[in-house]
């Protein structure tokens, strides 16, 4: 899978040429109103049938025709997510519509759901207006919301299949959705996290019940899965978790986030990694904890992209730092991918740990000098 | 190496010191504000080496993360800056623990608030991974930089080393009257070097194990005796420039005015030692229990008579005693300036103490000090049936900083 690395370009692009007359006409005609952009994705191409498109709104249809669940981003600057669908399984479409300001940006499919992606480059044309600072705040919350969307129709289609899985006594299956329904759910915690009781119910800890809570969700699913292996039992467990995570879908999609809640969202994600992912309490059943890591440093990515046009325009250093310990915490983890997933968190030596501690610290102590940023001065 | 020195004789260095005071005018240490409790930062010389041992300690090591050697130098001016705001008893970031916006995380973390300098020092140190990494790679393009004296250590007879605690490419070592002003500055610190370090290994110390200063009295380390009484002290003018300091002429220039910090963890199995005859434990070191002095003298700062022998025809300081094995007159005239902390890290979950001694020891040249006599130690001392060298590590530590406009380490990376 290649990994291509481009230059920051803020939306407001200067590379945004619409001087490519030849283009023009070909433009004109699937612009806002033409058919949509069709992307076909398999397992190791990515088609998009155009690469550069006049400002204005666009549907992208998205085929997968390979072999895996696959993923297809539409990226700004900083891998601001512009546009995405989730879990695209085998031979099925879907369409996802964006509003795209001219300038330069990337695609990518993700087939297997993993890494960068199959990126390619892809222009809007246009004149771009400068971004207010008001406009940037506003337009971040916006841009997280519509990752918060996308992250939980996935959520709740995996959650189902992996619900399925239990019901039917299926533990090879289970075990193998697991990971990727929970990927969904790590990615926008910090937004689950905001409805206080239901979020235990859906990834509390054995520990629950020291506070007179009932043993539900996820990790219950999971001991049940790794110890014993007997889900024989966990019918109306797996029923329970997929009604509270319709719950929480349907509150988080109705959540308006402040910039300053995307800021402490960024934080406590990776909080997350520091405090249970690195150590394996998450998931010390299965083992599957650098899922989670991974799934809580893409959502992190995702929300500090979200500000990013505001923070080029107050905090440019601040940017280039948080880019560096992205690109580290990335390539750290990256040591320990196996096959389309992770190394278990128990295979790994205090010094591989260590080396992640270290980069997630690193990455921490700029991200959470963000919120300061974003309601300064 | 507990007490490597313990029995070296107090007299030879009060006639060492006297003969050589003619140094003292461009060696003398700035001394600490009587009304502030603050011990100038600035100066020819690190704080935190000579000056009078504190009761705490909090060191840490650090490995090196980034590749880039403008963060690394970048990294040392900031916490230069950190160290000379803490040191004076203020926050370590220039807005402070709780005058920032709401929203943002205050760059002091607080717990120093209302205490006052209690005497802070903040030492640091290179290590040789700074120069080499462990493939031989020159990290930094500093490896032509290297100081010949800062060699690897070899391998003792019984080292017992766990890596996991042991080298480092920096170190701090902050001292203080007050354990809490220790840790928040090495936490501080700490956490202004995320990203660029990352803490490889630390440890806290409490009762200095050593004196540095004539003013003080020879502390007690855990195995209940008197520990230091020979030690270098910040009076020996004479014998700190030809034992402590680095001189121009030893090696690059940007060390001169430096010294050199070895500094190993030294468990102690305390329950047995508790077992053990008193006649036995004085055998050991070489010294009585009570007062200090050398066995078959009176006074804690008597000479020790090597060659005097008992009834029984044997030497009265037995020749595998830590004193005599230790004594400068055994290995080349070599002193050490000792500031060694005592440690209890809770229990070792088989009832016994995980304790024993910090010992750390600044140097002019460890290949010609520390070296030779821990060679001799490890392969001949009594008090090894009792301690396990668990930590090891070394480091160059540069000369002061001379003024805000400089910082830790700018020869080096000038």
């Amino acid at each position: 899978m290649r990994s291509i690395q481009f230059t920051a370009f803020g939306v407001a692009g200067a590379l945004a040429v619409a001087g490519l007359a030849g283009c023009a006409d070909k433009a004109e005609s699937t612009a806002s109103t033409g058919g949509p952009i069709t992307v076909e994705a398999g397992d190791t191409s990515c088609a998009v049938s155009r690469t550069e498109v006049p400002a204005g709104q666009h549907t992208f249809t998205v085929s997968n025709s390979g072999g895996k669940v696959t993923e297809f981003y539409v990226y700004g600057a900083g891998d601001r997510v512009m546009g995405e669908v989730e879990n695209v399984a085998p031979g099925l479409s879907r369409e996802f519509k964006v509003e795209l300001p001219p300038g330069t940006y990337q695609t990518a499919c993700k087939p297997g759901m993993v890494g960068d992606g199959i990126r390619a480059a892809f222009t809007v044309t246009g004149s771009a207006q400068p971004v207010q600072l008001d406009a940037a705040l506003a337009g971040a919350a916006e841009n997280y919301q519509q990752y918060v969307r996308s992250q939980t129709t996935a959520l709740l289609d995996s959650t189902g299949e992996f619900v399925a899985a239990v019901k039917a006594g299926d533990v090879a299956k289970a075990k193998e959705l697991y990971p990727v329904a929970r990927t969904y759910w790590e990615r926008i915690e910090p937004v689950a996290e905001i409805f206080g009781d239901l979020d235990p119910k859906i990834d509390g800890r054995a520990d629950v019940v020291d506070e007179g809570m009932e043993f539900t969700g996820y990790h219950r699913l999971e001991k049940d899965l790794w110890t014993t292996g007997d889900i024989s039992k966990d019918g109306p467990i797996a029923d329970q978790l997929l009604a509270d995570v319709k719950e929480i879908v349907a509150k988080a999609n109705a959540e308006q986030l402040t910039p300053l809640q995307l800021a402490n969202g960024a934080k406590d994600l990776l909080d997350e990694v520091a405090s249970s992912k690195i150590t394996g309490e998450e998931e010390r059943y299965s083992h599957t904890d650098l899922w989670d890591f991974s799934a809580n440093v893409e959502g992190s990515k995702a929300a500090v992209a979200a500000l990013r046009p505001a923070l080029e325009q107050r905090a440019p250093d601040l940017v280039k730092t948080l880019d560096e310990e992205f690109a580290n915490v990335t390539s750290a983890l990256e040591q320990h991918r196996s096959g389309d997933g992770w190394a278990g968190q128990d295979t790994l030596s205090q010094a591989e740990l260590k080396k992640l501690s270290d980069a997630v610290n690193a990455l921490a102590e700029p991200i959470s000098q963000i919120a300061g940023v974003v309601a300064g001065k | 190496m507990a007490l490597a020195g313990a029995g070296a004789a107090g007299v030879a260095g009060v006639a060492g010191g006297a003969g050589a005071l003619a140094y003292a005018a461009t060696h003398a240490q700035p001394s600490t504000d009587a009304a502030t409790g603050a011990v100038p930062f600035y100066g020819e010389h690190q704080a935190g080496i000579v000056t009078p041992a504190q009761d705490r300690l909090h060191f840490v090591a650090f490995d090196v993360l980034t590749r880039d050697r403008e963060r690394l130098a970048d990294l040392l001016r900031q916490w230069t800056a950190a160290a000379a705001r803490m040191t004076a008893g203020r926050d370590a970031g220039a807005i402070g623990a709780v005058n920032g916006i709401p929203q943002a995380p205050p760059d002091d973390t607080g717990e120093a608030l209302g205490l006052p300098p209690s005497e802070l020092t903040v030492t640091v140190g290179f290590g040789p991974g700074l120069f080499r990494d462990d493939a031989g790679r020159d990290r930094f393009g500093l490896a032509a930089r290297r100081p010949p004296a800062l060699a690897d250590l070899p391998r003792f007879a019984g080292d017992a080393l766990r890596p996991e605690i042991s080298g480092g490419d920096l170190c701090i070592q902050a001292c203080a009257n007050d354990p809490q002003v220790a840790v928040h500055a090495i936490r501080n610190l700490a956490r202004i070097g995320m990203g660029v370090v990352g803490v490889r290994w630390s440890q806290l110390g409490f009762g200095r194990t050593s004196s540095t200063s004539r003013g003080q009295s020879t502390p007690r380390n855990l195995f209940g005796f008197k520990d230091g009484t020979a030690n270098l002290k910040a009076e020996d003018t004479g014998l700190l420039r030809e034992q402590l300091w680095v001189q121009p002429g030893d090696g690059p220039d940007w060390m001169a005015g430096g010294s050199y910090l070895v500094t190993r963890k030294i468990r102690m199995t305390v329950e047995t030692w508790d077992r053990s005859a008193l006649a036995e434990q004085e055998a050991v070191i070489g010294r009585t229990k009570g007062v200090g002095a050398p066995i078959g003298r009176a006074g804690e700062f008597d000479e020790p008579d090597f060659d005097a022998t008992g009834e029984d025809g044997q030497p009265l300081i037995p020749a595998d005693s830590h004193v005599r094995l230790a004594h400068p007159d055994l290995n080349g005239g070599a002193r050490l300036l000792r500031r060694g902390y005592n440690f209890v890290d809770g229990s070792d979950g088989l009832g016994r103490l995980d304790a024993g001694l910090f010992f750390m020891a600044y140097q002019r040249d460890p290949r010609r000090q520390f070296v030779p006599v821990q060679t001799r130690l490890s392969r001949d001392d009594a008090m090894n049936e009792y301690v396990r060298h668990v930590s090891s590590a070394v480091f160059a530590c540069p000369p002061g900083v001379r003024d805000a406009g400089d910082f830790l380490g700018s020869g080096l990376f000038a």
